[in-house]
């Protein structure tokens, strides 16, 4: 489980994170939303270490991230996987490499046994016979897979998607959407996903935290959010007129 | 000011930079790719350059000696040290400076930007060790090889040049490279190129470290890191020749 409570960040005077608290909790697949800029990627690299905060407490099953020693905090590490919005996959390395790394650099395996595991989360990730490409041969899906793979490869405790399917056409997100939410189910992760997708709102939406202008504007799940009456929510939501029309409709009957 | 603040972050970097590597394996695996990305891919340019200079020095010293009285020794002479001086280690080295150096800064830049280097953050390695150390071993250790190499091929260059040319004689030359050896010169250039080495290896992973925005600002990096790195060689190299040869 995951705590934030009153967490704030901003950069050269401008805050951008406002007094933010959140709870995430295993197995569930939890949602950042809001609007480009709104702080979605401030606020997952700030849960991950990689910005400091300003003020505020971040806690993973009870303890302060404050309070942890070097060596707690390597340790937290190795228990977070981390899917970037650009994939972030290194170029020099194959496939296989990609995955490999986390464990090369962290366990004591022999490379049969390193290959068995990179092998069963390609494989779980659906990337069959790709092992030696490079990441410039591999379509943005594909790359997200690798992304995946080399994110769960050590069976991290916690899960963190930066936008895992921008860019990619509405039925691979949607495959890659489901992926993550069943890997978190079955290995009872804590898993919190950025996105300014509706589809992946309403397919995978368990808890959603609606972000706006650095505050968490809304809380919900996706049979909330098109009922509530948040006006910022609303515009949000309806912001597409697919989605103004369907309102529409429904609104009518 | 900005100036300030910028040898101070580098110097940070560097204690960051010098720290155990995480894994001995790995770390080895990576001071090996450097060496062959940094250092022999480096060789073809650097053993074109020496023999071709070397052969310019020789026969534009030997142009010049049109008084009888100076003896005929002094180009072999010459062209053995101007190269072992000064052409193998800060000319060389300079050379390196914009073709190690703008590739050193890119590919970390674009590291950088694509958040590969947050996910080796997030992954719990130090970024900066797992990088830049690699670099650093390699040049120290591999250019002190190029800058011999250089020294030999321009002597070489040199000697070539009075046989194709006719301008002097083969003993002549090579007597002149005889006159007045001392060791003491070569280690000197040994020294220098070991300081650039790491000048090479560091300055262009700053650049490329540290910057931000997209490829636009990768390029630009790169750009001002060959020019920085190349002003700090000339400055040390004259810090360097006071402090060894005076
Ligand atoms: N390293 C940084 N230094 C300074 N400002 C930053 C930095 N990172 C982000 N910002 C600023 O913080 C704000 C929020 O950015 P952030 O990337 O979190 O938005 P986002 O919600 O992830 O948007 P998107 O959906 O487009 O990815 C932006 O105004 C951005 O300019
Ligand atoms: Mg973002």
């Amino acid at each position: 489980m995951i705590e934030i409570k009153g967490l704030h960040k901003g950069f050269d005077g401008t805050p951008i994170l406002k007094g933010i608290d959140a709870v995430f909790e295993p197995t569930i697949t939890s949602l950042i939303i809001g609007q480009s800029g709104s702080g979605k990627t401030v606020f997952l690299k700030t849960m991950l270490g990689l910005h400091q905060p300003d003020s505020g407490i971040i806690s993973f099953n009870g303890k302060s991230t404050a309070d942890m020693s070097i060596n707690e905090k390597r340790q937290l590490k190795q228990d977070i996987g981390m899917v970037f919005q650009g994939s972030a996959l290194f170029d020099s390395l194959t496939v296989e490499e990609n995955v490999m790394f986390p464990l090369k650099m962290f366990t004591k395996q022999s490379k049969e046994e390193m290959l068995e595991r990179v092998n069963f989360v390609l494989n779980r990730v659906n990337l069959v016979n790709s092992n030696k490409k490079f990441p410039a041969e591999l379509s943005g899906g594909m790359q997200k897979r690798v992304a995946i793979a080399r994110a769960i490869v050590t069976k991290p405790k916690y899960l963190f998607c930066d936008e895992p399917n921008s860019g990619l056409d509405p039925r691979t997100a949607i495959v890659i959407d489901n992926l993550i939410q069943e890997i978190t189910d079955e290995y009872k992760i804590t898993t919190v996903i950025n996105t300014h997708d509706m589809n992946s709102v309403m397919e995978i939406g368990e808890k959603i935290i609606f972000l706006k202008d650095g505050y968490k504007e809304w809380e919900g799940n996706s049979n909330d959010i098109f009922k509530t009456d948040n006006e910022a929510v609303v515009n949000f939501v309806y912001s597409s007129n697919l989605f103004k029309k369907v309102r529409k409709l429904y609104q009518d009957e | 000011m900005t100036y300030i603040k910028s040898i101070g972050a580098y110097a940070i970097m560097l204690t960051s930079v010098f720290r155990r590597p995480q894994k001995r394996q790995i770390f080895r695996e990576a001071v090996f790719k450097e060496i062959d990305d940094l250092g022999i891919k480096s060789i073809g340019i650097v053993a074109f350059i020496s023999f071709f200079i070397g052969g310019v020095v020789a026969i534009q010293t030997a142009l010049n000696l049109e008084d009888p009285m100076i003896p005929k020794d002094l180009i072999g002479f010459a062209t053995k040290r101007s190269m072992i001086l000064e052409f193998s280690s800060t000319f060389v080295m300079v050379i390196l400076a914009g073709k190690v150096g703008s590739y050193i800064t890119s590919s970390i830049g674009a590291m950088r930007v694509s958040e590969q280097i947050d996910a080796l953050e997030v992954m719990g390695i130090n970024s900066l060790n797992y990088l830049v150390l690699p670099k650093i071993i390699a040049t120290v250790l591999f250019y002190p090889f190029i800058v011999l190499l250089a020294m030999t091929l321009g002597i070489f260059g040199g000697w070539v040049a009075g046989v194709v040319t006719g301008l002097f004689e083969q003993q002549d030359y090579v007597s002149g490279i005889r006159i007045d050896f001392d060791p003491s010169l070569i280690q000197y250039s040994l020294i220098k190129s070991v300081v650039f080495a790491f000048l090479i290896a560091t300055i262009p992973s700053y650049f490329g470290y540290y910057v931000k925005g997209g490829s636009l600002e990768v390029g630009r990096a790169s750009t001002n890191a060959v020019v920085w790195t190349i002003v700090m060689i000339i400055i040390s190299n004259y810090f360097l020749t006071q402090m060894l040869l005076s």
